[in-house]
């Protein structure tokens, strides 16, 4: 078989798994965030939390409390990595510098994982463990959360509740990601990864040399950096390491796992307003967006269109022979679709449209499917902008899921999509504007721009795969990056919970004669065409002189 | 706690459920599952590694460099992909090249130059000039031609920078001979060292070389730097060199070299591939 079939069969096996646990999964989900039954684990927990879980709470509390868990999260990671040398399990790693332990402090907080530091000579045991893969799960939570706090504003009538924070952050941390983590990490292990606390191991080499093999806890956090969408590597090659990532049957598992609740989340919404269809057309907007992007970018990739690519014969530079062009493509358009930004392949080298689509990706927002309940979020804002456009156009008062869209719910949704263009642009224009940012650059031309475009669009939508040439280790990138990554982060969330608290206090309106409906196919194409034209006429300029520039040249 | 204002109670509890969820997912989760793992499957948790009479010589994942001291290959060793991890296949160091797919214009060194630290100027390969330099050694060592288009016969990158009245072969330091005479009715002229070239516009010169004979994986560096695997043909073509250097049958190797192939997962995860090291310790066995 060649390649190219053999890359579409793995697309399609893909689409057939997660087609498969869709409805299943998104069920369980709906239980999870709607029952009232907490099990004994979980009870024994809110009471170490000291909080009451009878009480639900209105979305500034349920801000309020998501705000403090980020900010004491963000000290808790940040001291971690200062003190690494006095704690156990600390390999004798020096503390970590001081603006690189905030930038990754901040970056696993906000489930981005942008890496501004190399894992297997920077980070020990304990950091990797008890500080940043405790972030994955949480963080993740929190992206579900907010999620599901929105979807209740659409379900509830006249409430002033949106529900409660901790239960909210327990049950998708507990009940949703550890039993899968857990069963996914065992998968991994059968699959070649490692899982020990050992240093790092001489071993000699059959030629007389040496080679250190490095160990670690690296299963364990492999799974639920996938499965959190997080996609922060215990080593610096990421999910192109061996030990992360040893066979193509693993690639396929880890994929899956990006794409897994991201895509069934869709159900549990359906679910959760009460009419399934409704998450029928979510997941066909995502689907279609999704499919177009993964096989484009497996064309660009496969015909390696491109000065080096042609001279080499294939575009395989910083691609693993195991994965191949067309599994690697798959993976980089799911890891930017969603906002994972783990790596197989190495983004700085693909091909110019190759690379673009990645960045692209990001750039829709990261809704198709997007990170774990922000890509929900996320794209039902772009409902809700849709059904104002339509309604604009038939000049009818809009209207999704029952729920008026008015002045308060427009100013938000808008605001919502002004947050990351504006860090994306201005934080770009800003590096390009400093002779000192610019020497930052790896490569010169075009591919520069990319670089530090790359950068800003990956922190600001809180992807964190980076085009890694790009040498972001010095105190502004840190600094520059780390404020993109908390005000792409936070800023949406607070206006997501503000247009769930003004959705739920509404009366459902009856539908009428003027009603669009939300569920048929003219709706799916309508909210395609309105993502793409948003991101097409905000990037498109940037987009020109980066990777088209280099393309077309 | 009822009594305090409620934005230090959230503070609170926020503080008590980073601890709390800190010590099930953070300790108690990567305990418990090492535990199992270790249990389970012990080879793959602690490295997959190989030993060969008694001592460890590897990871069946890792990839290795098969060089001698000076970094030349080994002539009786399958030779493994080129490696962006430290100075080749450290593990300590994982890394790729993150070089841009039209990175196609050296920085030539200048002869005698100094930097501010005082070690000697040496320029700075663009990515198409090390797949030429790379694809010309290997086609050396196999004895094949290491042509391949848009390098030069002397193995680097084939780029003019061309000038309203002249041209220039811009990875081709003087007194090379520039690889091509002329372009578009301009003299075409060898680069020298230190100049910058930057305003002329940059053509990549595709040329007449057809299908290379050395394969694709042989002139790219991998993701990680620590890629186990050659290609399927990259270990064809090195096959004849192994089996005179070891005075072996060609088709005992080339059986070898069968059996170390690691197909497509089910038929259609992944591409087929041959781990370096467990071809190179059956053949030190046979």
């Amino acid at each position: 078989m060649g390649a190219t079939p053999a890359g579409m069969i793995f697309i399609v096996s893909l689409i057939a798994a997660l087609a498969l646990v869709w409805k299943p999964f998104g069920d369980h989900m709906y239980r999870v965030y709607s029952t009232s039954r907490h099990n004994r684990v979980e009870r024994v927990v809110y009471r170490l939390l000291g909080v009451r879980t009878d009480m639900e709470q209105s979305w500034p509390v349920y801000a309020r409390g998501l705000l403090a868990f980020s900010v004491v999260s963000i000290l808790v990671v940040y001291g971690v990595q200062r003190l690494q040398n006095k704690l156990p399990l600390s390999l004798g790693m020096e503390p970590v510098t001081d603006h690189i332990a905030w930038n990754t402090a901040i970056s696993f907080v906000t489930n981005t994982n942008w890496q501004a530091y190399s894992g297997e000579s920077t980070m020990g045991h304990l950091t990797q463990m008890a500080a940043l893969a405790v972030q994955n799960f949480v963080s993740a939570a929190v992206g579900m959360a907010v999620a599901v706090a929105l979807v209740r504003g659409f379900a509830r009538r006249r409430s002033s509740t949106i529900g409660n924070f901790w239960v909210d952050l327990v049950r998708g941390s507990l009940r949703v990601l550890l039993p899968i983590a857990f069963a996914g990490a065992l998968v991994l292990v059968a699959g070649g990864l490692v899982q020990n606390f050992s240093d790092v191991q001489e071993v000699g080499t059959l030629t007389g040399g040496t080679q250190g093999i490095t160990g670690g806890p690296v299963a364990s956090q492999e799974v639920i950096k996938e499965l959190g969408t997080n996609g922060g590597g215990f080593y610096n090659a990421n999910s192109a390491h061996p030990f992360e990532n040893p066979t193509s049957w693993t690639n396929w598992f880890e994929i899956f796992l990006i794409l897994v609740i991201p895509f069934s989340l869709t159900r549990t919404f359906g679910k959760l307003v009460g009419q399934v269809r409704q998450g029928y057309a979510i997941l066909a907007v995502m689907a279609v967006l999704a499919l177009a992007s993964v096989l484009l970018t497996n064309v660009f990739e496969l015909s390696g269109n491109a000065t080096v690519p042609q001279a080499a014969g294939a575009a395989l530079e910083g691609k693993e022979l195991r994965f191949g062009v067309s599994n690697s493509a798959t993976f980089a358009a799911s890891t930017t679709l969603t906002s994972t930004g783990a790596v197989n392949s190495i983004h700085d080298s693909y091909t110019p449209f190759g690379g673009m689509m990645t960045l692209l990706n990001m750039m829709l927002g990261e809704v198709a499917p997007g990170g774990v309940g922000a890509g929900l979020y996320g794209m039902l804002i772009l409902a809700v902008i849709t059904v104002f456009v339509a309604g604009l156009m038939v000049g009818r008062t809009p209207e999704y899921l029952g729920k008026k869209i008015g002045a308060r719910e427009i100013k938000l949704a808008s605001l919502y999509l002004l947050v990351t263009p504006v860090l994306v642009l201005v934080g770009t224009a800003f590096a390009m504007g400093s002779a000192e940012q610019r020497a930052s650059m790896l490569n010169t031309g075009p591919h520069g721009l990319s670089e530090v475009l790359y950068a800003f669009t990956s922190a600001s939508n809180n992807n964190g795969s980076a085009f890694a040439g790009l040498t972001v280790n010095t105190p502004w990138y840190d600094v520059a990056l780390g404020l993109c990554m908390l005000f792409g982060r936070f800023l949406p969330m607070i206006l997501v919970l503000a247009l769930a608290g003004s959705l739920a206090a509404q009366a459902p309106v009856r539908e009428g004669a003027g009603t669009l409906p939300t569920h048929r196919p003219q709706f799916v194409g309508l909210v395609i065409g309105v993502t793409v034209i948003l991101v097409a006429l905000t990037f498109l300029p940037a987009l020109a002189l980066g990777p088209i520039a280099e393309g077309l040249s | 706690m009822e009594r305090l204002p409620s934005w230090v109670r959230q503070h609170v509890a926020a503080l008590r459920a980073v601890a709390v969820l800190t010590v099930l997912l953070g300790i108690v989760y990567p305990l418990v599952t090492t535990g199992v793992a270790q249990a389970l499957f012990n080879d793959h948790a602690n490295g997959s590694i190989i030993e060969k009479g008694g001592k460890s010589v590897g990871s069946a994942l890792i990839g290795q460099s098969f060089t001698d001291a000076d970094g030349d290959p080994i002539r009786r060793y399958f030779q493994s992909r080129p490696s962006a991890a430290g100075d080749g296949y450290d593990p300590t160091s994982t890394s790729a090249s993150n070089l841009g797919p039209e990175d196609i214009v050296d920085t030539l060194p200048v002869p005698g130059a100094q930097d501010e630290e005082g070690d000697l100027d040496e320029g700075k390969q663009s990515l198409l000039t090390k797949v030429c330099t790379r694809s010309k050694a290997v086609g050396a060592l196999e004895g094949v031609s290491g042509a391949r288009p848009y390098c030069t016969p002397d193995g680097v990158g084939a780029v003019l920078k061309v000038f309203p009245d002249r041209a220039v072969s811009v990875n081709q330091a003087c007194p090379a001979t520039p690889f091509v005479t002329a372009y578009q009715g301009l003299k075409v002229e060898c680069a020298r060292p230190g100049e910058d070239y930057a305003a002329g516009k940059t053509v990549p010169v595709r040329g007449d070389a057809g299908t290379p004979a050395v394969p694709s994986d042989a002139v790219t560096a991998s993701a990680s730097g620590l890629d186990p695997h050659i290609s399927v043909a990259y270990a064809g073509l090195q096959a004849p060199r192994v089996a005179t250097e070891r005075g072996l049958d060609r088709a005992r190797v080339e059986q070898l070299i069968k059996e170390h192939t690691v197909g497509r997962a089910l038929g259609f995860m992944g591409e087929p591939a041959v781990n370096v090291l467990e071809l190179n310790l059956a053949l030190d066995r046979s």
